[in-house]
């Protein structure tokens, strides 16, 4: 087997936090113990409500948070030091891309200029080269140049995220890491920024990290889909797999819960309580208080990762498979 | 909460203590006391014995430990003037100046915070315009012009009131007017503001959507939160009740701690200058934890934050 | 049967700029009425206006009627009574719809006292009967609690619970579970259908989320540029779109199950109102446009059973896409 593109090796990130201004210091544990792998040109989705830590995993696969333990390799290589010139070299080719572009962009510059900065500071080619690379940029997320001369405040909200994606692939990228990016976008927008994306996807060979809630847009974009809950992965497969035979009882209510045109909502799983809060994460299985099949043993042990079967790893006492391997191994 | 204020009230005295060192230090660097109060012809020997009377013939560094020793035991120095005590001299005077900033008070909450709701309420109107052009008007002219203004008509032209002096209550009239149309123009506008910001909220449009009439909208959901913020300004006001009459009572000639201390800063009158503005940042300290208080009981998100620790 | 509110060409314009074109919509009485289309259709907008709850400068125009009396342009006493009473509303933000220094029971103490005349021990009874009804644990404790001690999930409850308040016979719900995440949403609709069922009230639920308003919904409104494009009953709708913006908006949804397709993204954006182009809004940005779609804009023609398009060439094959 090949070296994947990226490999995180049980990463973990625990934020102080303080309950209030003056509060005692708490520990939140937002990412705990992840580990995957993606090979080069696949998209990984990663599927989460908010509080699974699905964002800090994001930003720290990219380096731009530290891991407190555990590590992520990019190409074989460990992810250099932040600010370090082997660092400013990976990160080159690796780009994020956010949920507000409006954010990301700067106000008083004309959209071009800030889509030939990376270029500017990476010093990649002459002034000639790089106005043909910005015009090429522009014409590959289906913009013109008369885009690229005005302020973002001129632009809708499908074409400023088109410009922040212009502006990350100027570096010509091999991987990308999106954490919600259509999320803020109209439906039929976000339709046309999916499309773009995959179609980028197919034709520069990207490897993606696509972050999001919406289940629909992670099945659509990725090959491979994890569902995280509480900064662990509870579920991991093929992406149309896991959605049409989701194991995982949180996997199975979320699929359950997202709204189909000419469905009705009888039959639909919903689950009692509030969302999961990390700064009280519950005992053994995180999901056992809302889970309607838990058992005794749910709310003392830990489910591990394992395979029930070949494509697919749910961390779940109470799936086939999953809890006889738990056993084995403790 | 407790440790909210014990955290607060540790931030006050360290203020206090740099606003001393920060008095120290200049009334030091800026010129010899011993010269400017004996006199440039007085004999050597004079002013040698007018340093050691008042321990300047010590190192810097010793005078400033004295100088703190001597503040934790109450001990305030005496005038280098007339050698009384300077408390004595600066609580003399603080009456005088309460006279005009209390009553200047009232003029600004009850003056500033209707017109800035009204102006909120009545956006865009002739009244919002026309009380928005008279509140920039308020606070960009200096209350000096603004002073000197109101003593030209009334004083000068028609005659109605005293151009300065300490006589009869109508010599308060005009140092008031000063402070309190000043200070309105500045409540007003923050008040509008903050009523603005507080009317585009969401639960305001639930409010209404709940059948709640209008003005108790205003009344029960808006003035409740538009206070937070105006507490803020309101609490820098209190707090300059006994020195922010400094330009006012020198235009006005009133006897008042401000008149005071532009005499002792003139005169380097260490001690009374040294006691004024300790007395100054302890009620702007003391107004800051009542503004700090107040939050509390108005915001019941910082309520429980608080008393989370 | 006479209709519970009738809404007859409901104009509305900021500044000058039209946003609401001359809305036509009846709302029956128990009846559940989605309306979805993208920012800036409108949605919001029509029912703000219809309650009086647009900004001083918004010019409304046109006929607002509840059980045959007008609203537009009645009294504030008269809107007052009608509002929370007859027509209550909940709101997208569910952490900025509560006044953040006020306790939950004042905030439902208030509408109580408002429509139900229940002061004291009384409403204090009563608003811990409507907390427990929505699903709020341990609500004799949390009565006195404020706003921000509350998850997302549990303030929407709240809200529901206010609406609830006045016993009203329409509910508009405006984006109700737009903030919240994906399981705490099916507990928010369920809970809303839960308590329409049981005290039999109408209900209006604006949404983007095609999904939503098909699940929850007897008929949909679909809005384009603030105009009604198509109506028709939710499940028709969703598996015969006929006005090809219907069509675009439902093949851009992205499938959970079956095969993978490339998604219909719309081209073009959602035009602005100061801007509109002359004749069908969405021709611009239609497959099937021709030049007489530019000519004039198109009436909502009623059509066969409960339906209307206002579309000069509808697609009324049906579409393999709806069928999932």
């Amino acid at each position: 087997m090949t070296t994947p593109q990226v490999e995180v090796q049980a990463i973990s990130r625990t934020y102080r936090m303080r309950s209030g201004l003056f509060g005692r210091p708490i520990s939140v544990r937002a990412v705990d113990n992840l580990s995957f792998s993606i090979q080069k040109g696949e998209t990984l989705g990663i599927v989460g409500e908010s509080g699974s830590g699905k964002s800090t995993t994001g930003r720290m696969v990219l380096g731009l948070e530290p891991p407190d333990q555990g590590s992520v390799h990019f190409d074989g290589a460990p992810i250099a030091a932040p600010g370090t010139a082997a660092w400013c070299a990976q990160r080159a080719r690796m780009q994020m891309i956010f949920q507000d572009p409006l954010g990301a962009l700067d106000r008083r510059l004309a959209v071009a200029a800030q889509i030939r900065e990376p270029l500017d500071i990476h010093n990649i080619g002459t002034k000639a080269e790089r106005d043909a690379r910005v015009h090429e940029l522009l014409r590959s997320v289906d913009l013109n140049d008369s885009h690229g001369a005005r302020y973002p405040g001129a632009l809708s909200g499908g074409q400023r995220q088109r410009i922040v994606l212009a502006r990350a692939l100027a570096t010509k990228p091999d991987f990308l890491v999106c954490d919600e990016p259509v999320s803020a976008l109209d439906v039929s927008i976000q339709a046309q920024v999916v499309n773009l994306l995959i179609d980028l996807q197919a034709r520069l060979g990207l490897t993606m990290l696509f972050i999001s809630h919406d289940l629909r847009v992670i099945r659509q974009i990725s090959s491979k889909v994890a569902v995280m809950y509480l900064g662990r992965i509870v579920e991991f497969g093929d992406a149309d797999d896991l959605f049409a035979r989701p194991q995982h009882p949180y996997t199975q209510a979320l699929v359950s819960a997202s709204p189909a045109p000419g469905r009705r909502s009888s039959n639909r799983i919903v689950l009692t309580g509030d969302p999961p809060n990390p700064a009280a994460r519950p005992s053994g299985c995180a999901f056992h208080p809302r889970c309607r099949h838990a058992t005794a043993r749910c709310a003392v042990e830990v489910p591990q990762l394992t395979a029930p079967d070949p494509q697919r790893q749910v961390a779940c006492h109470l799936v086939a498979g999953a809890s006889s391997q738990a056993q084995d191994a403790a | 909460m407790l440790r909210f204020f014990a955290i607060r009230f540790a931030r006050a005295l360290l203020t206090i203590a740099l606003v001393v060192t920060f008095a120290f230090i200049v009334l030091r660097l800026s010129g010899d006391p011993a010269l400017m109060i004996m006199g440039p012809e007085a004999p050597p020997e004079v002013i040698e014995a007018f340093r050691k009377a008042w321990g300047l013939d010590h190192p810097i560094w010793v005078q400033y430990l004295d100088y703190f020793k001597a503040i934790g035991q109450g001990e305030l120095g005496r005038s280098m003037r007339d050698g009384r005590p300077a408390i004595q001299l600066v609580i003399e005077r603080i009456p005088a100046t309460l006279a005009l900033t209390i009553p200047a008070f009232l003029v600004k909450v009850l003056l500033g915070i209707p017109a800035g709701i009204y102006a909120a309420l009545h956006r865009g109107s002739a009244i919002d315009r026309a009380v928005m052009i008279t509140a920039v008007a308020g606070f960009t002219v200096p209350s000096f012009v603004l002073a000197l203004l109101l003593v030209l008509i009334f004083a000068v032209q028609l005659g109605w009131l005293p151009s300065g002096g300490q006589d009869s209550w109508r010599h308060a009239i005009l140092p008031i007017a000063t402070l309190g149309f000043g200070g309105a123009a500045v409540l007003a506008r923050f008040t509008r503001s903050a009523m603005l910001e507080i009317l585009g909220q969401p639960y305001i449009r639930t409010a209404s959507a709940k059948g709640v009439p209008w003005r108790r909208v205003i009344t029960d959901h808006a003035l409740p939160n538009a206070a937070i913020p105006t507490v803020t300004i309101l609490g820098f006001m209190v707090g300059s009740l006994i020195a922010g009459a400094v330009v006012v009572e020198s235009v006005f000639s009133w006897p008042g701690v401000g008149r005071l201390l532009v005499v002792a800063v003139a005169n380097r009158d260490l001690a009374v200058v040294q006691c004024i503005l300790l007395l100054v940042a302890m009620t702007m300290v003391t107004s800051n934890l009542i503004v700090d208080f107040l939050y509390g009981l108005l915001d019941p998100r910082l309520r429980s934050k608080g008393a989370a620790a | 049967m006479a209709p519970l509110v009738r809404i007859s060409g409901l104009k509305v314009a900021f500044d000058g700029t039209p946003v609401l074109h001359g809305i036509d919509l009846d709302i029956g009485k128990g009846e559940a009425v989605g309306l979805v289309g993208e920012s800036g259709s409108g949605k919001s907008v029509t029912w703000l206006a219809a309650l009086g709850l647009l900004p001083a400068k918004a010019k409304v125009a046109g006929s607002v009627q509840l059980d045959g009396r007008e609203l537009l342009g009645a009294p504030g006493a008269v809107l007052d009574q009608v509002r929370g009473r007859r027509i209550a509303m909940i709101f997208q933000d569910p952490a900025s719809a509560l006044n953040p220094v006020l306790t939950i029971r004042r905030q439902l103490c208030e509408s109580l006292a408002l429509h139900r005349a229940l002061h004291g021990e009384a409403a204090r009874i009563e608003a811990l009967r409507l907390l427990d009804l929505v699903g709020i644990p341990d609500a004799a404790r949390r009565l006195s609690a404020y706003p921000h001690e509350f998850s997302g999930g549990q303030v929407q409850r709240i809200m529901i619970a206010m609406a609830l308040a006045g016993q009203p016979d329409l509910l508009i719900a405006d984006e109700p579970t737009t903030a919240l995440d994906a399981t705490i949403q099916a507990q928010i609709l369920d809970l809303l259908s839960a308590v329409r069922r049981e005290f039999n009230m109408a209900m209006v639920l604006i949404s983007h989320d095609l999904g939503v308003v098909a699940e929850n919904c007897d008929r949909v409104c679909v809005m384009y540029a603030g105009r009604i494009v198509e109506r028709a009953p939710a499940t028709r709708l969703f598996d015969d779109p006929w006005h090809p913006y219907a069509q675009g908006l439902i093949g851009a949804l992205p499938p959970l199950d079956g095969a993978r397709r490339r998604l219909q993204a719309i081209p073009g954006t959602v035009p602005d109102p100061r801007t509109l182009p002359s004749g069908c809004a969405f021709a611009p940005r239609c497959h099937h446009a021709g030049d007489d779609c530019h000519a004039g804009v198109p009436p909502l023609a009623p059509s066969e059973q409960e339906r209307a398009v206002a579309c000069l060439r509808p697609q009324r094959l049906p579409v393999e896409l709806a069928a999932e």
